[in-house]
C-alpha cells in the first residue's frame, strides 16, 4: 500500500527523516509511534505530499507521488490539529468538502453517530475543540477510501466518541483498508494497532506486530515494551 | 471503485468560488465598497465635474488600491491557513489551491472598485459623456493594480512564515512603491541631470507598477504637458500610441510574474 | 455689416456707371483672352469680369483703380514661375479668383496677390493654393482682406512664406479669412491700428498670428487651432487681444500665446485649451489678464524672466497639468479673484469667495523646469507630498504669489 525509500527531510538546519525506509501492506492497522520530535507527523504529511521530501521517494498504491496529486482522492486524513476556517458553518464545510471530492459518502450516518446535528448551522469558529475534532473525524470517514491516515485522533474527544472513533476504526479494518495513526495514547495504540512503526531520530527503529515486541521485550505492556526497546536495541 | 477526477482547472474555479464567496460575505468588503460608492457619488453629485472627478478618482487609485490590495491579500493569506491545509490533503492540485484563493480576493477587490465606482458614475449619466474613455482606463488601471498588488502580498506571504513579518514587508512594500521609489527616482534624475535621462526615467518607471498606472493616466490628463519635453524617446513614447500599448504590456508583465512566482513557490513549499 | 457693405458696393457701381466706366469680358475663348489685355485695355474704374477657365499667367500688375471681378472661380496658374497679381494702384477690388502656384524663391517673397504703396484695396472670395506668400500688403494702408482661403503645403519653415503678411501697413481690416498651412497665418510687422477678427487660423508650421513691433492693434473672435504655436506678440504696444480660441498647440516650444516685451496690452475672454503652454510670458508689463478660460493645458501661464505689474482677475484655471510656473522667487504681479479647479480650500461664510488663499505655483514647476525629466514624476504621492509641504511653508515659490480671493464657482 505505501513504499517509502530512503525519506530524508531538513527543516533548515533540523533534521527531522534520515534515511526512512517503510514497507506497509495493504490491509490492518498500523501505529506509527516514537517520541516528539521524531518524524511521526512529517512522514505523514510526505505521504500527503504536504511536505516535500529532499531525498528519497514514496509510493502509494503501486505509483510513485512526486509532482501528483490524484493518488489523494484515495487517502482519507485527519489532521493533528482541527484547523478550519473559522467564518463557514459545519454544513458548508461539509458540502464544500464534497463538492471537491465529488465521491460517495456517508455524511448522515456519521454526523448522528457523534451527534453532530445541533452543530451543523454553527460557525467552526465558535465550536468547542471537542467538537471540532468530532467534525474532523466525520470529515474523515466521510468517503470511502482504502487508505486511512489519522494523526492524533484522540484528541480532546470524550469517553463515549472515542468508543464511537475505535469501532469505526474497526469497522474499516474488516472492510479491508490499511489504516495509518499516529498517537500518543499507547491504551488507544494497544487496543487497536495491528503492528507498531516505532521511529526514532528520524528513522524507523522498529517495525513488528505488538505481541512480537511483548515477547522481545519480556514486557506485558505495551508502554514498557516501548519504554524498553529504545533503552535494549532490537532490530526491526 | 468509480473515481470522478475532475480538469485541474475546475479545481481552481471551485476554489476560487469559494474564496470569492467568503470574502464577498466578510464586512471589509462591504467597507471597500462603500467606500468607493461614497467617493463616487460625493465627487459626482456635489461637484458636478466629472474632470475633476477622474483627476481626484486617479490620486486616490494610485494610492489605496495598491495599499487595499496588499493590505487584504496578505490577511487573506494568513487568516485562510488553516482552510489552505485542509485542501491541501485533499485531491487536490496546489496550484489550484492557491490561484483560486489569489484569485478570489483579487477578483472580489475589483468587484468593489468597479462597481462601487461604477454605480454612481453610471447613474451620473457617464456613458453619454465623453469622459467615459479616461474613466474606463481609470478602472482598468485599478484592476491592474489591485491584481498586481495582491499578487505580490500572496508572495511575501508565502515566503514568510511568520505573521507580523510579513504584515511589515507588506506595507513597507507599498512604501516603497508608492512614495520612497519616486524620491530615489527624483534625486537621481537631478543629481544626473547634466546627461539624457529619458530612456533612464522610461525604464524606471515600467520597473514601478505604480509609476506605470501614474503614466498611463497621464497620457490621458496630461498629454499636453507631457508634450512640452524634448526628448525623441519620450516623444516616440507619449506621443504616440506606443506609450498605451507599452505602458498595458508591462502592466501585465507586472501581473504575470508574481502570480507565476506564488505557482511556483507554492510548488516548493512544506506546509 | 454684410448687407451695408453690398449695398455700399452697389452705390459705387452705380456711380461707376455714371461715369460712363464700362464692363470688359475675359475668357479663354472671347476676344480677350488673358487678363494682363484686360487690365492693358482697361480705363480707370473699369470692371473685368473674369469668367470661369484657366489662365496661365504670373506677373500681372494692376496700374489703375479697377475691379476684377471672377465668375465661377476663375483659375490664375502661375505656374511656378513668379509673382501673380501686383497691385500698384489705388481703390482697386479683387473679387472671387482662384489663384494657384506661386513660384518659390529664396531671394524675392513672390506672393499669390501684392498690393504696394496702394490704399483702399479690397482683397475677397479668393482661394490661395499652391502658394509662396498669400496677400501681402507692403506699406499699404487703408484696406479690407475679408472671406479669403488660403491653404498652403507648407513642410519647411526655411521655403514657405506667410498666407497675410502686413508690412509698415496701417488700418487694415483682417476678417473672416481662414489660412492653413503656411508659415505664419498672418503675419504684422510695423503694422499699426490693425484690426483682425473672426479668422481662423489652423496647422500653421510656425504662428497662427505674429506681431512684430506693431502697436494699437486688436484681434477678436479668431480660432488658431494646432499650429506651431498659436499666436506670437513680440515687441508691441497696447494690444487688444479678446475672445479668441487657442487650441492643441502641441509640441516643445509651442504655445497658445506668446507675449515677449509686450506693453500695456488687455487679454480677455479668450479660451486656452490643451496647449502645451496657455501663455508663455517673457518681459511683458502691464497687462491686463481677465475673463480668460484655461483648459487642460500643461502650463495654464509660464513666466520668464522679468514681468512687472501684470494682472490675472476672473480667469478661470481648469484642470491644467499647472497653473502658473515662475522662473524667478520674485513676483510684481497680482493675482485676485480667479477660479482654480485644484483649489481645495472652503467657504465657510458663504461669500463665493474661499478663506483660505490658494498658491497656484508649485514647487514642482520649478524642478520641471530645472530637469524637464521630471515631468514623469507629475501627479505622483511624491510629488503631492512636496507640494503640499511647500504651500504650507514656501521656501522656493515667491511668497506673496498668492490669489487671496480665490472663487469658489467657476466663472462664466
Amino acid at each position: 500500500m505505501i513504499e517509502v525509500d530512503s525519506l530524508h527531510k531538513k527543516f533548515g538546519k533540523n533534521q527531522v527523516l534520515t534515511g526512512l525506509d517503510l514497507q506497509i501492506e495493504e490491509g490492518g492497522i498500523f501505529a506509527v509511534l516514537g517520541p516528539n520530535g521524531s518524524g511521526k507527523t512529517t512522514l505523514i504529511k510526505c505521504i500527503l505530499g504536504m511536505v516535500l521530501p529532499n531525498k528519497g521517494a514514496i509510493k502509494v498504491m503501486g505509483a510513485p507521488i512526486k509532482n501528483t496529486w490524484r493518488y489523494r482522492k484515495q487517502i482519507n486524513y485527519l489532521p493533528q490539529i482541527a484547523n478550519f476556517p473559522g467564518n463557514i458553518k459545519v454544513n458548508e464545510l461539509f458540502k464544500m468538502i464534497k463538492d471537491l471530492r465529488q465521491q460517495p459518502d456517508r455524511q448522515e450516518e456519521l454526523i448522528s453517530l457523534f451527534g453532530l446535528e445541533p452543530s451543523m448551522n454553527k460557525r467552526l469558529a465558535t465550536l468547542s475543540g471537542g467538537t471540532k475534532q468530532k467534525v474532523n473525524i466525520v470529515l474523515t470517514f466521510m468517503f470511502n477510501s482504502p487508505l486511512i491516515i489519522l494523526d492524533e485522533p484522540t484528541t480532546g474527544l470524550d469517553p463515549a466518541s472515542l468508543i464511537q472513533l475505535k469501532n469505526l476504526i474497526r469497522e474499516e479494518k474488516s472492510k479491508g483498508k490499511t489504516i495509518l495513526i499516529s498517537s500518543h495514547i499507547m491504551q488507544f495504540v494497544a487496543e487497536v494497532a495491528d503492528e507498531i512503526i516505532y521511529l526514532l531520530e528520524g528513522t524507523i527503529y522498529y517495525k513488528g506486530g505488538i505481541s512480537e515486541l511483548q515477547k522481545k521485550t519480556g514486557q506485558k505492556d505495551l508502554e514498557h515494551a516501548i519504554a524498553a526497546i529504545t533503552s535494549t536495541p532490537v532490530h526491526a | 471503485m468509480p473515481l470522478r477526477l475532475l480538469h485541474p482547472h475546475l479545481y481552481m474555479l471551485k476554489i476560487l468560488k469559494y474564496s470569492f464567496y467568503d470574502l464577498i460575505r466578510s464586512r471589509w468588503s462591504y467597507v471597500y465598497f462603500m467606500f468607493y460608492l461614497l467617493l463616487g457619488f460625493v465627487l459626482l453629485f456635489l461637484n458636478n465635474d466629472v474632470s475633476k472627478a477622474v483627476i481626484t478618482l486617479m490620486n486616490v487609485i494610485i494610492v489605496l488600491v495598491p495599499l487595499i490590495g496588499t493590505i487584504f491579500g496578505i490577511m487573506y493569506y494568513y487568516n485562510s491557513k488553516e482552510f489552505t491545509e485542509l485542501l491541501l490533503a485533499q485531491p487536490i492540485p496546489r496550484s489550484s489551491i492557491f490561484l483560486g484563493q489569489y484569485l478570489g480576493v483579487a477578483g472580489s477587490l475589483t468587484l468593489s472598485l468597479v462597481l462601487g465606482l461604477g454605480i454612481p458614475f453610471m447613474l451620473y449619466g457617464l456613458f453619454k459623456s465623453d469622459a467615459i474613455f479616461d474613466f474606463s482606463l481609470l478602472l482598468v488601471t485599478g484592476a491592474f493594480l489591485t491584481a498586481i498588488f495582491t499578487a505580490l502580498a500572496f508572495n511575501i506571504a508565502i515566503s514568510n512564515e511568520n505573521k507580523i513579518k510579513g504584515f511589515g514587508y507588506a506595507v513597507l512594500l507599498w512604501l516603497f512603491l508608492a512614495v520612497i521609489y519616486d524620491g530615489l527616482f527624483l534625486m537621481s534624475l537631478i543629481i544626473f541631470e547634466e546627461y539624457p535621462l529619458d530612456k533612464f526615467s522610461l525604464a524606471a518607471t515600467m520597473l514601478n507598477p505604480i509609476d506605470l498606472s501614474r503614466t498611463l493616466i497621464l497620457l490621458k490628463l496630461d498629454i499636453s504637458a507631457l508634450l512640452g519635453y524634448t526628448g525623441a524617446v519620450f516623444k516616440q513614447f507619449f506621443g504616440t500610441d506606443t506609450g498605451l500599448l507599452v505602458s498595458m504590456l508591462m502592466l501585465l508583465t507586472w501581473t504575470v510574474l508574481p502570480i507565476w512566482r506564488i505557482v511556483y513557490k507554492a510548488k516548493r513549499k512544506d506546509f | 455689416m454684410k448687407i451695408v457693405f453690398c449695398f455700399l458696393l452697389g452705390l459705387l457701381c452705380y456711380a461707376g456707371q455714371a461715369q460712363h466706366t464700362k464692363v470688359i469680358e475675359v475668357c479663354p475663348t472671347c476676344p480677350v483672352s488673358t487678363i494682363k489685355e484686360g487690365i492693358a485695355m482697361a480705363a480707370t474704374n473699369d470692371t473685368l469680369r473674369i469668367k470661369k477657365g484657366t489662365y496661365l499667367e504670373y506677373n500681372i500688375v494692376i496700374d489703375k483703380p479697377l475691379t476684377l471681378l471672377g465668375e465661377d472661380y476663375p483659375i490664375i496658374d502661375g505656374e511656378d514661375k513668379g509673382e501673380i497679381i501686383r497691385i500698384v494702384s489705388d481703390s482697386v477690388t479683387i473679387d472671387g479668383l482662384f489663384i494657384k502656384n506661386v513660384g518659390t524663391s529664396y531671394t524675392t517673397d513672390w506672393a499669390a496677390i501684392r498690393v504696394v504703396k496702394s490704399e483702399n484695396y479690397l482683397i475677397q472670395n479668393v482661394v490661395l493654393e499652391k502658394l509662396f506668400f498669400g496677400i501681402y500688403l507692403e506699406r499699404s494702408n487703408n484696406g479690407r482682406v475679408y472671406n479669403n482661403k488660403i491653404k498652403g503645403d507648407a513642410v519647411d519653415e526655411y521655403n514657405s512664406g506667410n498666407g497675410i503678411q502686413l508690412w509698415y501697413s496701417k488700418n487694415v481690416v483682417v476678417d473672416r479669412n481662414s489660412v492653413q498651412g503656411v508659415r505664419d497665418g498672418i503675419y504684422l510687422e510695423f503694422s499699426d491700428y490693425i484690426t483682425i477678427k473672426n479668422n481662423v487660423s489652423t496647422k500653421n508650421l510656425r504662428y497662427g498670428l505674429h506681431f512684430m513691433f506693431s502697436n494699437d492693434d486688436i484681434y477678436t473672435n479668431n480660432t488658431f487651432d494646432n499650429n506651431g504655436a498659436g499666436v506670437a506678440v513680440m515687441f508691441s504696444k497696447r494690444i487688444k487681444m479678446l475672445n479668441n480660441t487657442f487650441r492643441k498647440n502641441w509640441g516643445t516650444a509651442a504655445f497658445g500665446m506668446l507675449l515677449k516685451e509686450i506693453n500695456d496690452a488687455e487679454i480677455s475672454g479668450n479660451t486656452f485649451e490643451e496647449n502645451t503652454i496657455g501663455i508663455n510670458i517673457e518681459g511683458s508689463n502691464r497687462i491686463e489678464y481677465h475673463n480668460n478660460n484655461f483648459i487642460r493645458n500643461g502650463w495654464a501661464v509660464k513666466v520668464m524672466g522679468a514681468c512687472y505689474a501684470n494682472t490675472f482677475k476672473n480667469n478661470n484655471f481648469l484642470y491644467n497639468s499647472f497653473d502658473i510656473s515662475y522662473n524667478s522667487k520674485m513676483n510684481d504681479n497680482v493675482f485676485d479673484q480667479n477660479y482654480w479647479s485644484e483649489y481645495t480650500g472652503y467657504d465657510l461664510d458663504k461669500d463665493g469667495v474661499g478663506d483660505i488663499p490658494y498658491r497656484p505655483v508649485k514647487l514642482f514647476s520649478y524642478i520641471v523646469n530645472r530637469t524637464p525629466e521630471t515631468i514623469i514624476l507629475l501627479r505622483s504621492l511624491f510629488m503631492d507630498i512636496i507640494d503640499f509641504s511647500e504651500k504650507v511653508s514656501p521656501v522656493f515659490t515667491p511668497d506673496n504669489l498668492l490669489d487671496a480671493n480665490p472663487l469658489m464657482k467657476r466663472q462664466k
